[in-house]
């Protein structure tokens, strides 16, 4: 065992301790829930407390591609050891934050600094977390296996935190979902991937130079990736076809849509409303309903979009910014511009505000 | 080096509001003023001057704890007349002066028309938390 934490390029001695650690935890573990390959479980924690010690030690050295938990050597690791790590991580007694840096840290193998930075918290703030987050786990190593559902959500709560300082936490998210896609059969994990793909494909085309925010309407679209953007449909198809729909299935079929269309008229937008409705059978989502009344205002125009929106609750985040954007198209401009300083005042992110901001400016400079 | 605190507010005492609102700008002009403060943030951090700097939204509430067993009072959200920090910028410098200096320089981020605006900035001197050795 030694041997094989060295020919992946532990050196003796930390080999030596990171292998006692695995057979303690072999002892604690085994009598509750003895795994099927000993050998290789051994072999997996064994590497993993490998890592933890290197770490440990050197907390601040970069991350390096040997540092890698989750090698995905078949012979040494298997696929439900790899699996099993990302159900204990998304545990439905941590909360989301804490399942969100265990993920990064044990699935993904960053250092706590690196996952500091990105949520821009204190190094030793997200320390505590982290550690708190493994007393929670203590004595539920690798047993009771959660939900798929909260290993997605987890992914995709990364993805969406996007990139901050030197860690891009959605090519992360990618990453690590891409691991598990491979590791688990499941459509709603191709369906994740999927959508996160094509969101990604589009990241290039979403900022000017200078930072500022393009929405969808009016990004370049040979900007896109394309590769990325087949891809993510490429799985997605695969992925349908099993029809075993589930919500992130629905919301790459949205986003496919959209990729789709070469011009933004092109767009289809009634299949976008017929794909929302089906997104608001698995959860009566505000926040879906608000996206659906945007997309009913460009299939069936801004009159149906408004009707919808009237039915909605106006403490929605980005309710006025929707109704600003309705009401341009059907004309109202002056209600419109004071609707995108309202929206702009609720906005929850500075790019988005600035947006707001510079449409309300827009609107009132042109009158 | 002295650590100082650059407040923005969102609203003052009119005497205090003296430029256009965004809102009835350019988008140009409004471009002009964001690239204007970031470009502020990346010279400071270029000359070792920056600590961090963060915007706040205007939406909030006043809370009080109300008693033991009670949920806590809240008043809010703020009416509008209430003097609203909108943001900060925290910088360590080498003296009062140079902080006077940068404030002055943020205040005349440009507006309507591409003049400063002039906007109040206050300037606040953070307190140590030790004394110092040779004291």
């Amino acid at each position: 065992m030694i041997g094989i934490l060295e020919r992946r390029g532990a050196d003796f001695a930390t080999a030596e301790d990171a292998v006692q650690d695995a057979l303690i935890e072999a002892f604690r573990s085994w009598p509750e829930n003895e795994p099927r390959d000993m050998k290789g479980w051994l072999i997996t924690v064994a590497w993993r407390k490998f890592l933890d010690r290197v770490r440990a030690e050197s907390a601040r050295t970069a991350r390096e591609e040997h540092a890698f938990a989750l090698d995905t050597d078949a012979a040494t690791t298997s696929a439900d050891d790899t699996v099993a790590l990302y159900f204990l991580c998304a545990h439905p007694d941590l909360s989301p934050a804490s399942a969100v840096a265990l993920t990064l840290r044990a699935v993904g193998g960053l250092t706590t600094r690196q996952i500091a930075e990105a949520y821009l918290v204190p190094e030793a703030t997200m320390a505590q977390r982290i550690s708190r987050a493994k007393r929670t786990l203590s004595g539920r190593r690798l047993n009771r296996p959660g939900s798929i559902s909260a290993v997605l959500t987890v992914l995709y709560l990364v993805f969406n935190e996007g990139y901050s300082g030197d860690v891009d936490l959605a090519a992360e998210a990618i990453r690590l979902t891409r691991v598990l896609a491979a590791s688990i059969d499941h459509p709603e994990v191709s369906g994740l991937l999927a959508l996160m793909l094509i969101h990604h494909a589009r990241r290039e085309a979403r900022f000017t130079a200078d930072g500022a925010l393009i929405t969808l309407t009016d990004q370049d679209r040979s900007r896109w990736d394309s590769h990325l953007i087949a891809e993510g449909i490429g799985i997605l198809e695969t992925a349908l076809a099993r029809e075993e729909l589930g919500e992130f299935q629905v919301q790459a079929a949205i986003a496919a849509l959209h990729a789709d269309a070469q011009r933004v008229e092109d767009t289809d937008w009634p299949q976008i409303v017929e794909w929302y409705d089906e997104l608001l059978t698995f959860h009566d989502s505000p926040i879906a309903s608000l996206n659906r009344a945007v997309a009913i205002g460009e299939a069936d125009g801004p009159a149906a979009g408004l009707a919808q929106l009237d039915r909605l609750d106006e403490t929605l985040p980005r309710y006025f910014a929707v109704e600003a954007h309705l009401r341009e198209r059907a004309g109202e401009d002056e209600s419109a511009a004071k609707l995108y300083v309202r929206a702009a005042a609720k906005a929850g992110n500075l790019a988005e505000r600035d947006h707001l901001m510079r449409q309300a400016a827009r609107l009132n400079s042109e009158r | 080096m002295a650590k100082y605190l650059m407040l923005k507010h969102y609203t003052m005492a009119p005497e205090y509001m003296q430029y256009t609102p965004m809102e009835e700008w350019t988008p140009g002009e409004v471009d002009a003023h964001i690239g204007y403060m970031n470009d502020f943030a990346a010279r400071l951090k270029a000359s070792g001057e920056f600590v961090d700097s963060q915007a706040l939204s205007p939406e909030g509430t006043f809370v009080r704890f109300d008693g033991e067993g009670k949920p806590p009072v809240t008043d809010g959200p703020f009416p509008e007349t209430k003097d609203l920090i909108a943001g900060w910028m925290v910088i360590d410098v080498e003296s009062y002066d140079r902080a006077l200096e940068l404030a002055g320089e943020l205040s005349a981020a440009p507006g309507a028309g591409g003049e400063p605006i002039r906007e109040w900035l206050e300037l606040r001197p953070f307190m140590g938390v030790t004394p110092s050795t040779t004291d």
